[in-house]
């Protein structure tokens, strides 16, 4: 046996980092826009907003880069 | 190797809980359960044989092999546990990072990989049985798998511990969520399953805890903004220099001489766990040849290297903007105070809104379950090839011994549940196992290493310096339990602290193994040359790697790894 065929465990990364950057990203952004004070300091900084931009895009690269092929 | 979980037992029973999830976090969370789950299933048609459940079949790239290596050193326990020994000890707990470590890895990746390597040994406790025989191999693995199996509940228990103080969890659900999870999917994919978990881990652990170092440096105005604020709150002490205060053993906070830091815990603690810890070892056996194995061991070492960012960087920033000290566990019950362990944690809800708070937390649930899977795993490969075939059933189909190591799985973390509850009722156990634990793997590295660069090490020599180096560490431990005073031989100052104790008692310890097997090995016969090929310096033909191109090559990887080791020290000394 060979482990040929499987999928490269750096497309599940992609594909987990995606979502989760997804879900911050949103987060982050309705955090942004309410009104509440928020419960941690530094909120001027908007990490969640960049925190979530930036997995966003490193999933969606490893997904890309990763995703499974035909192989002829 | 720092576990402070009877101190988690306090703060269970004080009943606070530090944060509040919302939906996003608690999403976030239970998508890693599911994927895990999914991924363990997925990987079970890849396990179809002992060799790919046990060793991942051997077709690891370096970069996964290296990253699954690291991460087996890099659970919750460890993470938490160092950034709340940097609140108490400052900067000189990242030679946990860079001395106790980079050494020994550039010595596992250069000189004993190779041997490992091409034995095609399964494990370590298999080397032994290669080199000295039955006898050394059942002690080493009878050994490894209780410690593995007490580290697997004491894993359990600890994150059950910290849900429940972190989130207020229920200790029960999250007992038996995780254990379910973990015995779903090793028993599904083996060792494939415990590596593909750990490379998530790996990524989670940099994408949860990255976020404080860098809040954390924005808001103090950067390193010297952090150290500055760090000597006004606590005048007088230095947190921030890794040797300029180890001259002395009473000038720093630790309580140890730079003899003990560089002898015990520089070489005989960090070379015995990072060159014969089959957990860690494991890891890099299981990658496609030797070039990727050894290539895997230093990109692990290069990551090793960065991880005080996201551990001592936290403990330190907690020194410098906590507007409260952090106390010590006996202090627990005290209203209102938080301690050493909830140093990461602190810093974690102090940066982290929602979303970010939960990715953390799954950083932590993920280091812990990556942790129990690792011992898990292990524990069936010592299992099944250490003690069920040689000692109890030795001629069976592969078939056989593949169903035997999903059961001992499944069996693995049976018992891990009940160490957990063993631990709940009895938390002095963990002590116990921590001694235990870190004793056991010091003489396994005087024997191991002893036998891989001495042809003449003779079989009975490998046996009673492995036998004796455990028992002599454990005498070494009880004494200075049931007599504190003996601290001042063993440690050489009466006001050494826990840690401190450890390295020197690691020290003597190989001191004495290295002797027995010496001594031994001069009264009695060695195994023929011929029986030593393959295993011995000297007597084993290495693969040469001269037709690869430079930037290829292992040891130009290793002189990189040693030059930026030597760099780090010197820029905090």
């Amino acid at each position: 046996m060979s482990l040929k065929g499987m999928l490269s465990i750096w497309f599940f990364v992609g594909c987990l980092l995606t979502i989760y950057g997804l879900l911050i990203l949103i987060a982050g952004i309705q955090d942004y826009s309410s009104q509440q004070t928020a419960g941690y300091v530094l909120p001027g900084l908007h990490l969640q907003v960049w925190w979530g931009v930036g997995l966003f895009i490193m999933g969606c690269v490893y997904v890309v880069r990763f995703r499974p092929r035909r192989t002829k | 190797m720092i576990f402070h979980t009877p101190a988690l037992y306090s703060l269970y029973m004080a009943g606070s809980s530090l944060m509040a999830l919302r939906p996003v976090d608690l999403a976030i969370i239970a998508l890693y359960f599911v994927l895990v789950l999914g991924l363990g299933l997925y990987l079970r048609k890849f396990a179809n044989t002992g060799e790919e459940f046990f060793m991942a079949g051997r077709e690891m790239t370096a970069w996964i092999a290296g990253l699954s290596f690291i991460s087996a050193n890099l659970g919750s326990l460890e993470m938490m546990g160092y950034a709340a020994a940097t609140y108490q000890y400052g900067i000189l707990i990242g030679h946990a990072y860079w001395l106790a470590a980079i050494p020994a890895i550039l010595f596992l990746s250069l000189v004993m990989l190779p041997f490992y390597y091409i034995c095609k040994t399964h494990s370590v406790p298999g080397y032994l049985q290669l080199r000295y025989g039955e006898g050394a191999r059942s002690v080493s693995a009878v050994s490894f798998a209780v410690m593995t199996i007490l580290m697997s509940g004491i894993n359990m228990y600890s994150m059950a511990i910290i849900m429940k103080v972190i989130l207020g969890w229920n200790i029960h659900f999250s007992i038996w969520i995780s254990s379910l999870t973990v015995g779903i999917y090793v028993m599904a994919g083996g060792l494939l399953s415990a590596i593909f978990n750990e490379v998530l881990q790996f990524m989670l652990i940099w994408a949860g805890c990255l976020v404080i170092p860098i809040a954390g440096l924005i808001e103090t105005g950067g390193w010297s903004g952090m150290v500055h604020r760090i000597s006004q709150n606590f005048p007088g002490q230095d947190f921030t220099h890794m040797w300029r205060t180890m001259g002395s053993a009473a000038n720093n906070p630790m309580g140890v001489h730079w003899t003990g830091m560089v002898f015990g815990w520089g070489i005989a603690i960090s070379f015995g766990y990072w060159t014969t810890d089959f957990l860690v070892v494991q890891r890099v056996m299981a990658a496609k040849d030797l070039r990727s194995a050894q290539m895997g061991t230093l990109i692990g070492g290069f990551f090793k290297m960065l991880v005080p960012l996201i551990v001592i960087v936290p403990g330190l920033l907690a020194l410098a903007v906590l507007p409260f000290k952090l106390v010590p566990e006996s202090m627990v019950n005290v209203a209102g105070a938080h301690t050493y362990n909830e140093a990461l944690p602190l810093m974690l809800a102090r940066y982290c809104g929602p979303g970010l708070l939960g990715l953390g937390v799954t950083a932590l649930i993920a280091g812990f379950m990556s942790g129990m899977a690792g011992n898990v795993s292990a524990f069936a490969t010592v299992w099944t090839y250490d003690i069920y075939k040689p000692l109890i059933r030795k001629t069976a189909n592969d078939a056989h011994y593949l169903s035997m190591g999903r059961w001992c799985t499944l069996l693995g973390v049976i018992v891990s549940i009940g160490t957990a509850y063993l631990v709940m009722n009895f938390s002095s156990i963990i002590v116990y196992a921590q001694a235990l634990f870190v004793f056991f793997i010091v003489p396994m590295f005087g024997t191991v290493v002893l036998g891989m660069m001495w042809k003449r090490t003779t079989p009975a020599a490998g046996f009673w310096g492995l036998l004796t180096g455990i028992l002599f560490s454990c005498s070494l431990w009880l004494w200075v339990k049931f007599d504190p005073s003996a601290l001042r031989y063993v440690a050489f100052s009466p006001h050494a602290k826990d840690m401190a104790e450890n390295v020197y008692r690691a020290m003597w310890t190989l001191i004495v193994n290295v002797v027995v097997t010496v001594v031994v090995t001069l009264f009695t016969t060695p195994k023929p040359e011929k029986e030593l090929a393959g295993l011995v310096y000297g007597l084993t033909p290495v693969p040469s790697m001269g037709d690869l191109p430079i930037f290829k090559r292992p040891v130009v990887w290793a002189a990189a790894l040693g030059v930026a080791f030597v760099i780090l020290n010197i820029i905090f000394w």
